[in-house]
This record gives structure tokens, C-alpha cells and sequence, in this order.
């Protein structure tokens, strides 16, 4: 047998560019996602148009978007793996923590190209705004990495069930409730300018969910995966 | 010397027995073929050994030169071909051997991946997609894709399946070569396939 020469990084760069790969001449994922996104987004701006809406309902607004465009496209790696029974020999060749991270890193990529699009398109739509770019930037980055986090785990249990789109959603709302709600609230106090001191305790909260969930999703991806 | 020892191993799928009480030992340059009718567990055999299913009973263990191999690591010398193992469609051959290659944790050059393309008579088609291959290319691919690493056990279901008299005397070359340094088991229906192996086990 060869030499191992590579080690964990260029494993999981190796499943990460693989799925990029399936993903730019598919485009499964990226299309399920960025319909569901800006369908809601074009059905919720001429339902409810540039009425001066709350901040607290834009924050809410915002996050349902984001929620929902999620749940329709981040399982599709998985999923994808199962349906053309390519998860056999993946299983047989490469450490589950390199399929985790590489897929987590997939998925990732996945909802940054979409959040860079819809969040525009939110602002004008909605006719939202904040002068705090920077904390809302933040927040953002952090609940699309807590939503990643959270899913990547949850994709890899729901992809060997039968009912794979229903479930998705319905086993990740327990999880990403806290999260979303930790999320709305620091959006609306954004959205109404309060200062980045005013969401100290919630960007804390982001921070301490993300690595718990990266933690937690790598220590128990290798039996959800190999069981 | 590497070696695979199955201890009385047993599967059941609820209250159906698949099998039960398989005892065998084979150490580097043993070759077993696992023989049965339809639907008597010849894959499922396979699969628990490789330990994508959990046994009902009975323990499978790999062993190197000096310890045991543990679950993190006997897939880093295992190679497996079976007609239900899926390449990856939308990736061209040479894709899907880089990408296999690099995820089992080693790095491949471009002569070796022609050299493989050529040894299982898939040399000029390395640029074209697996989803345009016939069942029977791709069969070839598993091949190149399972001697990537050289492997010290090499699992074979089926091994000629979908190929055409060209496709079996390259497998028949392949395991001729491999059966001197390498622990093989095949399961097969085939008499001309099973006659490759210095042991049988018949399920029944």
C-alpha cells in the first residue's frame, strides 16, 4: 500500500472540492436553495411591500427566509451520496471526520452564496436598514455557520430515511429554535440601531452554539455515519 | 504478513437467520471464495466483514505485522469491488481516481492513474464522464479505483459481473496477481470464479 501522505485537511479539502465539483455541474443544491429563497423573498415583498415594517418582523422575516431556504438545499449532500449509492464506497475509503468537515465546509459555501444574494435583495425588497453593518455582519456570519453546523449532522442521520425532504426540516426545528430565536433578537436590535454592546450577550451565545455544535457534530458524525 | 480472522460470525435480519457460526482464518497470499445460492447471504457475508453492517453474532478482526487493525483504520488496506458499489457519474475517471486516492490519504500522480486506466483497458477514456460509460466500463473503473492503494485484502462480490470475456481475463489477471501477497475473498456463484480461491465456504 502506498505511503498515507496526506492528512486530514487535504482529505477533507478532497471531499469538499469533490462535492463543489458535483455541485457546479448539478446544481442541485444551489438551485433548490436560491428558488425557495428568492421565491419567499418575492412573495413576501408584494404581500406586504415597503409598508414601514417593525424591525422586530423584519428580523423575523429575515430569518424565516433564511431558515427555510436552508432546510431545501444543505441536505442535498448527503441526500445526493445515498441516491446514486455513492455513500458505500465513500464509507469504505475516507475517515468519517473528513467527510464531516468536508461536506460541513460544502454546505457552508452553499448558504454564504446564497446569503450574499438574498441579503441584498432583502434590504431593498423589505425596505429594511441598519447603520450597524458591521455587528449585522456579524450576526449573520455566525447564525449561517450555526445553521450549517447544525444541519450538516442532521442531513447525514435524515438521508438514510425514507422521507428525507419532511424530515430534514422537522428534525432540525428542535435544534435551530434556540438558535433562531437567539438570531431574531439580535437582528431586531440591529435593525432598530442599537449599538454592538447591545448584542454582546447574544453574539456570545452565537459563538458558544457554533462550537459546541462543530464539536458535538464531529464527535458523533463517525456513528451516524458508520452505523 | 497481514491477516483476517472471522470467529464465528452470525447475522440476522429480525427473526430470519441470514447465517451463522462462519469460522475462518486467512493470512496474506490466502484466497477464500464464498459460495451459495440466491439470496444466502454471500454479500451480506462481505458486507459484515467489512464492517459496513454490524455482526449478530461473532467478531471480525484484522490484523498487521504486529496488532491489531482497529475500526478507524483496516479500510486503509481493504479494497472492495461489487456491482452495487457506485462511482461518482458527474466526475470523469480520472476524477474519481484522483478524488479516491487523495481521500484515502495518498497522493497520486498522472502516469499512475494511465497506468491503472491501462491495466483494466480503460486507457484514452480517463477524461470521459463515468456517466457515459456501459455497465461493464464501469466495472473496469471499480477495478482501478480498488488497486489504487494496493490493497492487503481485497473483497470482490461478483467479481465478472457485467463484463465481457476482455473484462473477466483482465480480473482473472488481477487476482492471479494479487493472490501471491494478498488476502482475497470472493463471492461468487461462478465456477470459473470461485476456482480462482484455494478455499471455499458454501453458504446455504
Amino acid at each position: 500500500m502506498p505511503k498515507a501522505s496526506s492528512g486530514l485537511l487535504s482529505r477533507s479539502l478532497a471531499v469538499y472540492f469533490k462535492d463543489l465539483r458535483l455541485e457546479l455541474r448539478t446544481k442541485s443544491g444551489l438551485n433548490a436553495i436560491m428558488m425557495f429563497g428568492v421565491t419567499t423573498l418575492a412573495v413576501v415583498s408584494f404581500a406586504l411591500g415597503q409598508s414601514g415594517l417593525s424591525p422586530k418582523v423584519l428580523s423575523a422575516l429575515f430569518w424565516i427566509i433564511m431558515f427555510f431556504s436552508a432546510m431545501s438545499g444543505l441536505a442535498q449532500t448527503f441526500i445526493r451520496e445515498e441516491e446514486t449509492g455513492t455513500s458505500l464506497i465513500l464509507n469504505l475509503t475516507a475517515e468519517p471526520n473528513s467527510i464531516y468537515i468536508g461536506k460541513l465546509l460544502f454546505n457552508l459555501t452553499l448558504l454564504i452564496t446564497m446569503t450574499t444574494i438574498i441579503t441584498p435583495m432583502f434590504f431593498v425588497f423589505t425596505d429594511a436598514s441598519t447603520d450597524n453593518i458591521l455587528p449585522f455582519l456579524v450576526v449573520l456570519g455566525l447564525g449561517v455557520f450555526g445553521l450549517v453546523a447544525a444541519t450538516t449532522l442532521v442531513a447525514a442521520i435524515i438521508s438514510k430515511a425514507s422521507v428525507k425532504g419532511a424530515l430534514f426540516a422537522v428534525v432540525s426545528f428542535p435544534i435551530l429554535m434556540v438558535l433562531l430565536m437567539v438570531l431574531v433578537g439580535a437582528t431586531e436590535k440591529i435593525f432598530d440601531n442599537e449599538s454592538l454592546s447591545a448584542v454582546s450577550s447574544e453574539l456570545q451565545f452565537l459563538i458558544a452554539y457554533v462550537v459546541v455544535m462543530t464539536t458535538i457534530s464531529l464527535l458523533l458524525f463517525k456513528f451516524v455515519w458508520r452505523e | 504478513m497481514y491477516s483476517l480472522t472471522v470467529e464465528n460470525l452470525g447475522k440476522r435480519f429480525g427473526a430470519r437467520k441470514v447465517f451463522s457460526k462462519i469460522d475462518f482464518e486467512l493470512h496474506s497470499g490466502d484466497s477464500i471464495a464464498i459460495v451459495g445460492s440466491n439470496g444466502s447471504g454471500k454479500s451480506t457475508l462481505l458486507k459484515v466483514i467489512l464492517s459496513l453492517l454490524v455482526p449478530s453474532k461473532g467478531k471480525v478482526e484484522y490484523k498487521n505485522e504486529t496488532e491489531l487493525l482497529t475500526d478507524d483504520n483496516f479500510r486503509d488496506y481493504v479494497s472492495f469491488v461489487s456491482p452495487y458499489l457506485n462511482l461518482y457519474d458527474h466526475l470523469t475517471a480520472e476524477e474519481n481516481l484522483t478524488f479516491f486516492a487523495t481521500v484515502s490519504g495518498f497522493n497520486v500522480t498522472g502516469k499512475e492513474i494511465n497506468n491503472l486506466l491501462a491495466k483494466v483497458g480503460l486507457e484514452g477514456r480517463g477524461v470521459d464522464f463515468v456517466m457515459g460509460y456501459s455497465s461493464g466500463m464501469k466495472q473496469r473503473l471499480k477495478y482501478a479505483v480498488a488497486l489504487l492503494k494496493k490493497p492487503e485484502f481485497l473483497f470482490l462480490d461478483e467479481p465478472t459481473s457485467n463484463l465481457d470475456d476482455a473484462g473477466k481475463k483482465i480480473v482473472f489477471d488481477i487476482v492471479e496477481e494479487y493472490r501471491k501477497e494478498t488476502v482475497i475473498l470472493i463471492a461468487t456463484n461462478e465456477k470459473e470464479e470461485y476456482e480462482l480461491a484455494k478455499s471455499i465456504v458454501r453458504l446455504t
